[in-house]
């Protein structure tokens, strides 16, 4: 089966400066396959999903490598054509459900948007479904949710909303990006079975990013650990978790709290892993230098 | 936004309304100078001053001489002007309309150009566009209504004369308008000749008053987008597959209106306060005009009246500034 | 201050000051002529440096005036209004602004009321109240705009003077006893400082308009003195025989304004503490 996404090689930096946000990374997905991408806080997680999307800071420049959607070349979409891709075929879901909402708008524009820009919905249609994406991921009341405004509505709902707008249009491949963090445990383990439903439905696939082992344990067929902009290592969710390959995924492993061992203490990223992982960055980078 | 909020607003503006009323009263009669003294041409004798001062009560103890003022104002009663003989009130109120379409005509081009002007510079970041508003707004800012207004009469009205620099409008034309409001009667009555007129009539002046508050505009409404631009709510806009026009216009805008509509309150009603010698420039003649002739002629209770209708204007526009506030975020409409 | 002068805006603004003050304090040897000397033979000439009489550089107005002497001479009443009145205004602001600051509760109160209210005025009619009420005269002038733009300092400086409150410094002079006026004085003053020098210049900008303003509705000193607002009322009403009667005075007072606002907004730009570093 070919991959739904594919990035391959992919080298980032931004304009002015030597240091990579991305470094040789590669990763695929096959449709309909959830897949985690775990790292810790600026390990260029978020800069991925980003230049999926094609909303990467105006200074990022792509120097090496290529990333294909559905066996096209996206890196270098002209603006009209990325905005066909964009809502349609690949969508998104935000980090944080208390700011990712429009505050001034009610919810039902913020809806039927992209269902009357991507699918030509009129009015009424597009109101009718918003309402339906609304039931489906498990609001009450959809018509009042629809003439509420974002403050009026709780983090979990927004993130139902969030992820109502993500599904509209049956998009093929979805970016999360770091959905849960951001909300409390309760209502985390809610969101992640919304978005297990809601993906085994339309059959979507989804490069799920989080620095939570914990929460793409639950969730991902696959998983991708990277660290310094590159991946470390990438392999099938239960073996990652049995046998770990790599130092840091042990490590990463180590410090992450299991609901099935509480009370294990949490332990950081020893020294000298760390040093070996940034003497191997600057190699990667000593080496990208050396090419023609 | 429930009316009650708004009554509350009108009835916080009535010790406003006094204070000015107040100081207005005793300014005009407490500082030195003769009001009567040079109302009389030179030469009038003590007892002709003394019975100007009895017909306008002005021999009777300031107190005394402000009640009577008020119980006639809270009446309706706002006097007789000395120099037009006229009731103050008819007076005002048959300016008024002239002076509210400048007002609203010079808004509504302020809030034009700082829209275009601040989405463009945005677009455009770093290049030239931007230079160009940033250019624009500091020279704007730096130079009141009144300068902008003797420019436009020099290079629009002179140097190339392709607008009117005098007037509403131009007398020879057939126009008998029921009401004060031309430019709006012209347009309901689809006179367009006489709607090109008006225009062309008012455009120099409004320009002249709208410039310092677009530029005042631009530059909070710059600054707003710019933020609005590093918001959450704009990433997803623009994962939803939104262009970088239809962000800016759809989303960030009315986003950024709100803080831009907070800080320049103030500005709008300066703006207000510029119609004063705006009109006079351009013998325009709306209240702004009537008011330095009023002052010319030391016409105690016209510019009485006129000060207190534009207390009123002010209390208007502080309002309008707060209804827009509250009609532009949900938050507030609903608490 | 060093930083100041290398600032371009500064300069600019220094130099339009300079040449201000040249202009007002060497008039009678700068002028060509007596700024009264009337010539009706000889009015509405062209400039001379366009083409017209060579002994009127700048033409002559209904009355046969030389424009650049009575332009020159102008520059007296600018700069004496601008400089007393934005003084004034900075004084009274000033005060008012420190007490409200420092001292707060009832005494704040009642001053951001003040001027609260007094900002809900439409200005520049009061101005022209004012005007009338006192009678022409540069006296007038200065005191109109004193008793309108002193809430401008004030403002600013009770706002910066909370600031510079809550500083450590202050806070260890109160505890080692020092009375309020000397802290106020030795304190909190210097500090708030080179705000307002750039307030200072800015308002000297305001002033220049507002008296032509006043001149120009004829509410300004005694017609005889030659002010830039007079003849800006003068040439408005020739101004489609003769538009530079009008434009050259308009053109003196923009270039002033932009100066003191250049110079004003170089300075914040240059003095500012945080901006500087």
């Amino acid at each position: 089966m070919s991959a739904l996404l594919d990035i391959r090689a992919l080298d980032l930096r931004l304009a002015g400066q030597s240091a990579r946000l991305l470094r040789q990374f590669s990763l695929a997905i096959e449709p309909g396959r959830i897949v985690g991408l775990v790292g810790e806080s600026g390990a260029g997680k978020s800069m991925v999903g980003r230049v999926v999307l094609g909303i990467a800071p105006a200074n990022a420049r792509i120097t090496g490598g290529s990333v294909m959607f559905d066996g096209r070349h996206i890196t270098h979409l002209t603006a009209k054509e990325r905005r066909h891709l964009l809502g349609r075929e690949i969508a998104f879901i935000p980090q944080n459900p208390m700011t990712a909402l429009n505050p001034v708008e009610r919810i039902e524009p913020q809806i039927t948007d992209v269902l009357r820009m991507h699918l030509g919905l009129e009015r009424s249609a597009a109101r009718e479904r918003a309402a339906t994406l609304l039931r489906d991921v498990h609001l009450r009341d959809a018509e009042r949710v629809l003439r509420q405004y974002p403050h009026e509505l709780s983090g979990g709902m927004r993130q139902r909303v969030l992820i109502a707008i993500a599904f509209a249009c049956r998009p093929k491949l979805i970016i999360a990006d770091e959905p849960t963090t951001a909300l409390d445990v309760t209502v985390q383990k809610q969101i992640l079975r919304l978005i297990r439903e809601m993906q085994s439905q339309s059959g979507t696939a989804i490069l799920f990013i989080s620095h939570d082992f914990g929460v793409v344990a639950k969730l991902c067929d696959s998983i991708a650990v990277m660290h310094g902009g590159r991946i470390l290592e990438t392999a099938a969710a239960a073996r990652i978790f049995s046998r770990p390959s790599h130092d840091y995924t042990r490590a990463l492993l180590a410090a992450t709290p299991r609901f099935d061992r509480p009370g294990e203490t949490l332990r950081p990223v020893p020294a000298a892993l760390a040093q070996r992982l940034a003497d191997e960055a600057r190699e990667l980078d000593a080496n990208m230098l050396a090419q023609p | 936004m429930s009316s009650a909020y708004f009554l509350k607003r009108l009835l916080w503006a009535l010790p406003t309304l006094f204070g000015v009323a107040v100081i207005v009263f005793v300014l005009v009669r407490v500082v030195p100078g003769d009001p009567i003294a040079m109302m009389l041409p030179p030469g009038a004798t003590a007892e002709d001053v003394g019975r100007l001062r009895a017909l306008y009560g002005l021999d009777a103890p300031i107190a005394k001489q402000f009640f009577a003022w008020m119980g006639d104002v809270l009446r309706g009663n706002f006097g007789t002007s000395i120099s037009l003989r006229e009731g103050v009130a008819s007076l005002v109120l048959s300016r008024l309309p002239a002076t509210l379409e400048l007002v609203l005509v010079a808004v509504g081009i302020a809030c034009v150009m700082a829209c275009i002007g601040a989405i463009g510079a945005v677009m455009f970041r770093g290049r030239w566009p931007e230079l160009a508003v940033d250019g624009f707004t500091g020279l704007a800012l730096a130079i009141p209504d009144f300068l902008w207004g003797l420019l436009f009469v020099l290079v629009l009205g002179v140097l190339l004369p392709v607008l009117p620099i005098s007037g509403r409008i131009d007398p020879t034309l057939d126009f008998n308008p029921a009401t004060g409001f031309y430019l709006a009667e012209a347009a309901l009555r689809l006179r367009g000749g006489v709607l090109l007129d008006l225009v062309k009539h008012i455009l120099l002046p409004a320009f002249a008053l709208a410039l310092p508050l677009a530029a005042a505009l631009t530059r909070v409404l710059k600054g707003s987008l710019i933020e609005a631009m590093n918001q959450d709510y704009v990433t997803l806009a623009r994962a939803k597959g939104y262009s970088t026009a239809a962000v800016l216009w759809r989303v960030a805008l009315r986003n950024a209106l709100i803080p831009t509509v907070t800080l320049t309150g103030v500005q709008f009603s300066f703006l207000i306060g510029g119609t004063v010698l705006i009109e006079y420039l351009f013998s325009y003649p709306g209240i702004g005009n009537l008011a330095i002739a009023a002052v010319n002629q030391r016409d105690l209770p016209l510019i009485q009246g006129l000060i207190l209708m534009f207390a009123v204007l002010f209390i208007l526009a502080n309002l309008v500034v707060d209804l827009a506030y509250s009609m532009l975020n949900p938050k507030v409409r609903q608490s | 201050m060093k930083a100041a002068l290398r600032n371009p805006r500064v300069i600019f603004g220094l130099v339009v000051l300079l040449m201000l003050v040249v202009a007002a304090l060497a008039a009678p040897w700068l002028a060509p002529h007596d700024p009264l000397e009337q010539d009706l033979l000889n009015s509405f000439q062209r400039p001379g440096i366009a083409g017209g009489d060579h002994a009127y550089p700048l033409g002559t107005d209904s009355l046969g005036r030389d424009i650049l002497a009575r332009l020159i001479y102008g520059a007296r009443p600018a700069l004496i209004v601008a400089f007393v009145a934005a003084l004034l205004a900075g004084l009274l602001g000033t005060a008012l602004g420190l007490a409200a600051g420092y001292f707060g509760g009832k005494t704040d109160a009642a001053i951001s009321r003040l001027v609260d209210v007094w900002m809900s005025f439409p200005s520049v009619l009061l101005c022209i109240v004012l005007a009338a009420v006192l009678g022409a005269g540069l006296h007038t002038v200065v005191i109109a705009i004193v008793i309108i733009d002193w809430t401008r300092f004030c403002r600013v400086v009770r706002a910066e003077t909370l600031v510079q409150k809550s500083h450590d410094y202050v806070a260890s002079a109160v505890t080692i006893g020092l009375r309020p006026m000397r802290i106020l004085m030795s304190e909190i003053l210097p500090n708030v400082a080179p705000l307002l020098l750039t307030l200072f210049t800015l308002e000297m900008g305001i002033a220049i308009v507002v008296e032509a303003i006043l001149s120009f509705v004829g509410l300004s000193v005694a017609s005889g003195v030659p002010t830039w607002g007079g003849i800006i009322q003068e040439g408005r009403l020739y101004v489609n025989q003769a538009w530079w009667l009008m434009g050259l005075p308009v053109a003196c007072i923009i270039v002033a304004v932009l100066g003191l606002n250049a110079l004003g907004d170089g300075l914040r730009e240059a003095l500012d503490p945080v901006k500087s570093r």
